[in-house]
């Protein structure tokens, strides 16, 4: 076993893993899907159905010319009954596709196992696949995996970190699927010429190491990493840096340094999709929290409103005070159980009134704890400041676009100061300032 | 003799270094126009940049060196402007003195609520979460950033809604920049009648929202004698220029989203 490797700074936090053992369970078809025509970061589709139209699983309902775009397919056979624009967590709106399931879910036509000659036809394959990063943040995986040519890239690094509280859902996919993981790794360094590949899992799952570690055994190339559980262990430039010790300058991406990074799961989706040729239209969702009766993970068609979820899980056994769409650390709180599950979707917690509230915030003591945990090594409480004062110019200067909102800072404050949410009014008032 | 001999040092270098001082004054003497002086003299002084120049020195230098007009400055109104344009020996061009208005009608008992907010008291910040906790996502989120903008005191939040003292704005701008949903606008202070509602929505899912905005029923639009009501999709808008206030639409609003205004005079003549 190698040494177990970590970064500096993050926080301590509770693993309540509650899940871990529990198998995966297929929810059934939902009556009704919403789908959303962004569920990437990039251009949102457009819609190629109209109202009234008949579709059928895996048929393409948005699509986008822009390279920095992934096309959305209908999850379900039925028919299309409306297309309205609906509010999205950034506040903005975007069109969304209502299918009526005829719980038939019968496949489209036209799809088949993908065949590819090369990188370019594979990248294609890729991106009509509709995969996005599916650890949370849903970076299309074609634009990743194209990176510009003068970047050379030698190593791949598959995330199985999962650093934050509760969510389960890659630990479950590396026991039930680890096949498909290995497929996935092995298809990417034929075609991508990848001279390492290090799967990163933390070392609260050793049983998913074993597992790994065990089928990478004849590979030369592929190795497991035991990481330390830290959050956030699973963030990109931590994971890189524990993995291979490399530095991501500020505001460059993993490619610069050589580096991929990309889920578990959607490399297990690659192998699976190569298999069987369907795109992007389910997700494995970890479904826990407080206020929920029978916590699991499930396999959710994309598009199933969280109601129907959480009632596939037995509803709930108290009032839930807040719902929040990924882990407690950065997800984000929904307002209506008539929200759809989108393709970043990993967890959907649900908390009563005794752990959601927020406490209240105090005056700073200056003590630097967030300082010492935040893992870019910004200082958090003078951007806190900068914010309060609407300094922009001293914004820039404590680099507050190097933020990853991971946090950390948010944890460890005794004065309860919501720093995380200051960060993020920080940089939208930038973005404000610099549109003017 | 001995204990008068400091005195008359200090006494001495004194007197040295209080001639070359007023030596210096006169030959290093930076000229400033007498003009900009008294023009600076009138200005109200709040430096809030109104104006578009850096503040009230800038200005009177603006207005000197024939940059900025007599009239330039809103804050000061048309008193203002007529003691500059006759310190600058000009005929002042009327000013239309001009004042701030919240476009939203969403106090808490018209619009429904989406979620709870906790977090940062910032308009900003909860407008980012789905749009901000009221129901509309194009209405006031009445966290209070155009209070805090203004330097006048002339914005309060009530029953979560901004509200413009209208005796008290200087029309200097600031609220505007400051809100996110852009429901402040600048209106002439005699136009008394305004829709008080940005959302572009169809009438159903305003309804739906907030009982007092605007539904695009179209009725105002029909009745008003002048025209000066038009439809931009199903949100109506008064034209302040041609607006004749004769309150013909205020009556037919079915939702009560059309409000009149009593606008004090500002301390003009």
């Amino acid at each position: 076993m190698f040494p177990r490797k970590g970064f500096k700074g993050g926080a301590a936090v509770p693993h309540r893993k509650n899940t871990a053992e529990i198998e995966t369970v297929s929810m059934g078809i939902p009556q009704k899907v919403a789908i959303p025509m962004s569920q990437h970061i990039g251009a949102p589709c457009e819609t190629v159905v109209k109202k009234g139209d008949f579709v059928k699983v895996g048929q393409i309902i948005g699509d986008s010319s822009a390279f920095v775009s992934s096309p959305v397919h209908a999850s379900v056979s039925g028919t299309v009954v409306e297309i309205s624009p609906r509010l999205f967590a950034g506040g903005s709106q975007v069109l969304t596709v209502e299918i009526e399931s005829d719980g038939k879910q019968e496949i489209y036509e036209d799809i088949k196992p993908p065949k590819y000659a090369n990188q370019k036809e594979f990248l294609e394959m890729i991106r009509k696949s509709g995969l996005v990063g599916l650890g949370g943040a849903g970076f299309p995986a074609h634009v990743k995996l194209s990176p510009p040519p003068d970047k050379k890239i030698d190593t791949l690094i598959i995330n199985g970190a999962e650093c934050e509280p509760y969510i389960t859902s890659d630990y479950r996919e590396i026991l039930e699927n680890s096949w498909n993981i290995l497929c996935g790794i092995e298809i990417l360094m034929e075609l991508m010429s990848f001279k390492d590949v290090w799967i990163g899992i933390e070392d609260n799952k050793p049983e998913a190491i074993r597992i790994l570690s065990e089928m990478a055994d004849n590979h030369d190339n592929i190795n497991v990493v035991n990481l330390k559980s830290r959050y956030p262990q699973g963030a990109e430039k931590m994971l890189i840096y524990a993995v291979t010790g490399r530095k991501v300058p500020p505001g460059k991406l993993p490619a610069d340094v050589g580096v991929i990074v990309m889920n578990v799961n959607s490399v297990s989706f690659i192998a699976e999709h190569i298999k069987t040729g369907i795109p992007l239209v389910k997700k494995k969702v970890t479904v826990d929290g407080s206020a929920v009766k029978n916590p699991s993970n499930v396999e959710v068609l994309i598009g199933t409103p969280l109601e129907e979820v959480f009632n596939y899980c037995g509803g709930f056994k108290s009032e839930p005070a807040k719902i929040l769409m990924g882990g407690p650390m950065m997800g984000i709180a929904q307002y209506s159980l008539q929200n759809s599950v989108v393709k970043q979707t990993n967890a959907l917690l649900a908390f009563d009134e005794s752990e959601a509230t927020l406490p209240k915030e105090s005056v700073c003591i200056r003590c630097g704890k967030c300082v010492e945990a935040c893992p870019m090594n910004l200082i958090p409480l003078s951007i806190n400041q900068g914010v309060s004062n609407q300094n922009l110019e001293s914004l820039k200067k404590y680099h507050i676009n190097d933020c990853i909102e991971c946090g950390c800072c948010s944890y460890v404050c005794p004065a309860k100061r919501y720093l995380v949410q200051s960060m993020r009014l920080g940089k939208t008032m930038l973005r404000n300032a610099a549109g003017k | 003799m001995e204990l008068l001999m400091p005195a008359y040092i200090i006494g001495g270098l004194g007197i040295v270094f209080g001639l070359g001082l007023a030596y210096a004054s006169k030959v290093f003497e930076v000229k400033v126009d007498e003009k900009v002086m008294r023009v600076r003299e009138v200005l109200p002084g709040a430096n809030c940049g109104a104006c578009g120049q850096t503040g009230c020195d800038g200005f009177a230098e603006g207005v000197v060196g024939g940059t900025c007009a007599a009239n330039g400055c809103p804050v000061g109104g048309a008193q203002v402007a007529a003691q500059i344009a006759s310190i600058m020996g000009v005929e002042a061009a009327s000013l239309e003195s001009k004042v701030a208005r919240v476009m939203c009608n969403g106090t808490f008992s018209n619009c429904s609520s989406k979620f709870q907010y906790s977090g940062i008291e910032d308009c900003t910040a909860a407008a980012n979460l789905f749009g901000g906790p009221s129901a509309c996502s194009y209405g006031c989120v009445g966290m209070g950033n155009c209070v805090r903008a203004c330097a006048f005191g002339a914005i309060v939040v009530e029953h979560g809604v901004a509200k413009v003292i209208q005796s008290k704005c200087t029309s200097c701008g600031k609220c505007i920049q400051s809100c996110p949903k852009k429901i402040i606008t600048m209106v002439p202070a005699s136009n008394e009648y305004a829709v008080r509602c940005m959302s572009p929505d169809k009438g159903n899912i305003v309804r739906k929202n907030c009982t007092a905005g605007c539904i695009g029923c179209a009725k105002c639009s029909k009745v008003c004698p002048v025209n000066a009501i038009k439809m931009k999709g199903a949100l109506a808008e008064i034209d302040p220029q041609t607006c004749i206030n004769c309150g013909e639409c205020i009556k037919v609003c079915p939702t009560g989203s059309i409000n009149r205004y009593f606008c004090e005079q500002q301390s003009i003549d």
